[in-house]
């Protein structure tokens, strides 16, 4: 029996390379020993990839991308489909979910500087990554063809209608109608279905062909190529991805495992933050909801774009900072100027600005989910400020928090008060 | 790296529960998929039993009803009709009805119905599904020979007007007998044969 | 340990966002007296919606066969519930045309299969009991809760005619009624009538999420397990790596 399945695989090597290739990417892949807590979330992110992708193929046998019909079939899958219910909530939840573990996958990188070189195209295939899930979520939102889905993408086509010149033209285009109609709901279906995910798969394999050529990144910043034995050429703080980091990894998939069950079997709507209550009424043309916020994980780029007062007449700058506000990451690789790359021996200073970052970047979710008066107004007889909305007043201070973040990374980072890295990873 | 003794038997047993563990989860979720695709509440809905009031049927008539999307024939024979019936066994491939699958139990008789002489079968030819023609006189363009039956025209099965198959088809078996009951003298309900009430 | 305090944090975070979004609820309502496991109460709301609301609303989602999950047989279904002609496994549909409808009442009346989770059960809760007579309306009603509302008051027989008390308008926050003509029934009894009819409407929402939860369980129990034979044989592997 043995000496047959050796006779296989000799025979599966021989015309293409399987063992060589579990040996490059698992048994033979030497990541750094010192990963913690904050390295789950890469395996996370390509665990929900993979749900998503199976539980949407399912949703897809049942679903109609039809204006007339596309609310009653999610009802039909909730009701008469058996598990559809299951299947649904898996794929409403792993939505969001999606966006917590790959916010959470990027603070690593940004703590850790896993951004820095030679990791640099690493980052920007995860830009291209986020990006597309962006766009995923987007288009998605829409096919329940609820009141939030149908009056989000409105809001968010005529976004592109105030670029100058040819911002009606392009809306009307991504359209296809004067309105957001059938012809809308079902391209995006195409993108949600088709387009996307082949993009997304493509950049998931070039994000870890890039890192298994440079290697990981740990959380001391510490090249463990630098050090490798001089007999074996193994890292010393190397140790073979698989067995010990599959093993690990089982352990933060079950943990994560639980919490999405819980939310599945227990809370599926978690307060309307997941499946918002307006989004069981049918699409109406005609009615807007009283208050429309898009889904939690856009809401810190949508009070940028509220925050923004229009210049000119003109909108376009809000959506400008909201677009530059995703795409700003992408430039970290070339504003981070600092000699060491891990916040364990980063300055005080660079520690503040984060802060600073992350408290922006919460607080203008938070913000992005409420309406502007939520605050009240200040008093008309306040100077600068007087008759506007509080929460609009704190979200452009915020706004200008996000931004200063990477636009004087160059100069606080250069010359950084650092610690003195180690020349080997700790614990 | 090992400067301790590695405890092999206690790695297979953690990695034998984890995976067996692991693998009646994958299985488990396995479920939901595979049943996700099994005929929806809609469809079982539509397909629910259907009531058809038999006592309209003229002697020699028949009526075509839809039963999970499909035709099913009630056909009245005459007592002619019915007199042809054993007259050609020979020319049939099972005329006794012994393939079980095609027929309720209580259908395996001269005129495979529960009411002599009232016929209820599923119109789809067993060949490849078409739905054959009724060519219920004898004679006519179906030749001199013909007593009366159907005919497929997709591929040309011959079927008796009880629905067996005539040897030389290319359907294998006889025309199915869909269960059913009476649930008075002239009301039939297709679809459903059980015992209790309705 | 560092990562520990991390994860009981992410899960802290992750259970209290409903609680965040509850605060800032707004509009002031009640709280539906409702127990969705209290089958008896399921039963008469489902007996209210048949014989009240589904003349003019659809449930078109709802499959009256799904009854059986607030303990209706067959028998009991197709004899108290189920219209002439009709079959257990069809779904709630009136004989209504939304087109005739929107003659008649300004709006086409709103399919109510998924009411519940849109709207919420302590606003049904005080929508059904907040209709009160205005004669500057069409339909002669109106309503605390949803002002303007287009529906008639179908239930006023139950609950008799309520008035705004003087001198107030429908606009402040919480308007008080007053119950000028009494009904057949006493406000503790159609206060009771509403509790029961919202909820079978939160069950019509959603039926089989009492099972969901019921499986949800055995899911963790299930997912504890194979987390702590994760754990015990990460343990045992990484006492390699030093």
């Amino acid at each position: 029996m043995q000496k047959h399945l050796v006779n296989l695989l000799a025979w599966v090597d021989e015309r293409f390379p399987l063992t060589s290739n579990w040996k490059a990417h698992l048994s033979e892949y030497y990541a750094p020993k010192n990963f913690n807590f904050w390295y789950y979330f890469g395996s996370l992110a390509m665990l929900v990839l993979v749900l998503q992708i199976v539980t949407g193929i399912f949703l897809a046998m049942h679903y109609k991308p039809d204006a007339a019909l596309a609310f009653a079939s999610v009802e039909y899958i909730m009701r008469d489909v058996s598990w559809g219910w299951l299947i649904r909530y898996m794929h409403s939840t792993g939505a969001s979910m999606f966006f917590i573990v790959v916010y959470l996958h990027m603070f690593r990188g940004m703590i850790y500087g896993s951004y820095r070189s030679p990791r640099e195209l690493i980052w920007l295939f995860g830009v291209g990554i986020f990006l597309c899930l962006m766009g995923e979520a987007f288009f998605g939102y829409l096919l329940p063809w609820g009141q939030m889905s149908y009056w989000g993408a409105q809001v968010i086509i005529n976004l592109f209608t105030t670029i100058p010149f040819i911002g009606p033209d392009v809306s009307e285009w991504l359209r296809g109608d004067y309105v957001v109609s059938d012809a809308t709901l079902n391209r995006f279906f195409a993108f949600h279905v088709i387009a996307l995910p082949l993009v997304l798969l493509g950049l998931v394999a070039a994000h870890i062909i890039a890192l298994h050529e440079v290697g990981s990144n740990n959380p001391d910043g510490v090249e463990i190529k630098k050090n490798k034995d001089p007999v074996t050429h193994i890292p010393l703080d190397g140790i073979p991805f698989h067995p010990y980091y599959t093993v690990k990894d089982i352990v933060g998939v079950s943990v994560f495992l639980i919490v999405f069950s819980a939310i599945i079997f227990f809370a599926p709507e978690m307060g309307g933050y997941f499946l918002e209550a307006n989004n069981f009424i049918p699409a109406d043309p005609l009615k807007t909801p009283a208050h429309i916020a898009p889904v939690w994980y856009f809401t810190p780029y949508y009070s940028i774009l509220r925050a923004v007062p229009p210049i000119f007449n003109s909108q376009f700058p809000g959506v400008a900072a909201m677009g530059l506000s995703v795409m700003v990451f992408a430039l970290m690789p070339w504003l981070d100027r600092s000699p060491v790359k891990s916040i364990r021996y980063r300055s005080v200073t660079y520690k503040l600005w984060l802060s600073l970052f992350v408290v922006s970047f919460v607080i203008l979710g938070y913000l992005g989910t409420v309406p502007s008066n939520v605050w009240g107004t200040f008093d008309a007889a306040t100077s600068v400020v007087g008759g506007a909305d509080r929460a609009t007043i704190v979200a452009r201070i915020f706004t200008v928090a996000y931004f200063a973040f990477f636009v004087f990374m160059p100069w606080y980072t250069k010359n950084e008060k650092t610690k003195l890295v180690p020349e080997r990873v700790t614990g | 790296m090992a400067n301790q003794p590695v405890d092999h038997g206690k790695r297979r047993f953690l990695i034998a529960a984890t995976t067996t563990v692991g693998g009646i989860g994958a299985g488990a979720v396995a479920v939901p998929f595979v049943s996700s695709m099994l005929p929806s509440e809609r469809a079982k809905a539509a397909g629910a039993p259907v009531e058809v009031d038999v006592s309209k049927i003229e002697p020699g008539a028949m009526i075509t009803e839809e039963w999970r999307g499909k035709p099913v024939w009630i056909i009245n024979l005459t007592k002619e009709m019915s007199a042809t019936l054993n007259k050609h066994n020979d020319l049939l491939t099972d005329p006794g009805c012994d393939v079980t699958s095609q027929q309720p139990s209580y259908c395996k008789n001269a005129t495979r119905s529960i009411k002599p002489g009232l016929v209820v079968v599923v119109g789809i030819c067993t060949h490849l599904g078409c739905s054959p023609s009724p060519k219920l006189q004898a004679g006519g363009d179906m030749g001199a020979a013909w007593a009366g039956g159907f005919f497929c025209p997709c591929h040309g099965s011959k079927f008796d007007l009880v629905g067996r198959v005539y040897k030389g088809s290319p359907a294998p078996t006889n025309l199915v007998v869909p269960p059913y009951k009476y649930l008075s003298d002239s009301m039939l309900l297709i679809g459903d044969d059980s015992k209790g009430v309705a | 340990m560092n990562s520990l305090i991390m994860k009981r944090l992410l899960l802290v975070i992750s259970l209290s966002l409903p609680l965040l979004l509850q605060a800032s609820e707004s509009v002031h309502l009640e709280r539906a007296p409702i127990n969705s496991s209290d089958q008896a109460s399921l039963q008469r709301g489902a007996k209210t919606f048949v014989n009240y609301c589904l003349n003019c609303h659809s449930a078109a989602y709802m499959r009256y066969n799904r009854l059986s999950e607030i303990g209706l047989n067959d028998t009991q279904i197709k004899d108290s519930l189920l219209f002439a002609g009709e079959k257990i496994g069809e779904t709630m549909k009136v004989a209504i045309q939304p087109t005739d409808a929107k003659v008649w009442f300004g709006v086409a009346p709103p399919d109510l299969s998924v009411v519940a989770r849109a709207r919420g059960v302590d606003w049904l809760y005080g929508y059904l009991r907040g209709f009160y007579r205005d004669s500057s309306r069409p339909s002669g009603w109106n309503n605390t809760v949803f002002p303007n509302v287009g529906m008639p008051h179908v239930l006023w027989q139950l609950q008799g005619q309520q008035v705004l008390k003087p001198g107030l308008h429908s606009d402040v926050a919480q308007p008080a009624l007053r119950l000028e003509k009494p009904g057949l029934l006493s406000p503790k009894e159609y206060d009771a009538t509403i509790a029961d009819l919202v909820n079978y409407l939160a069950f019509m929402a959603e039926p089989g999420k009492q099972q969901h939860q019921k499986l949800g369980l055995i899911v963790l129990l299930f997912l504890s397990l194979l987390f702590v034979l994760a754990y015990y044989l990460k343990k045992e592997f990484w006492k390699d790596v030093h």
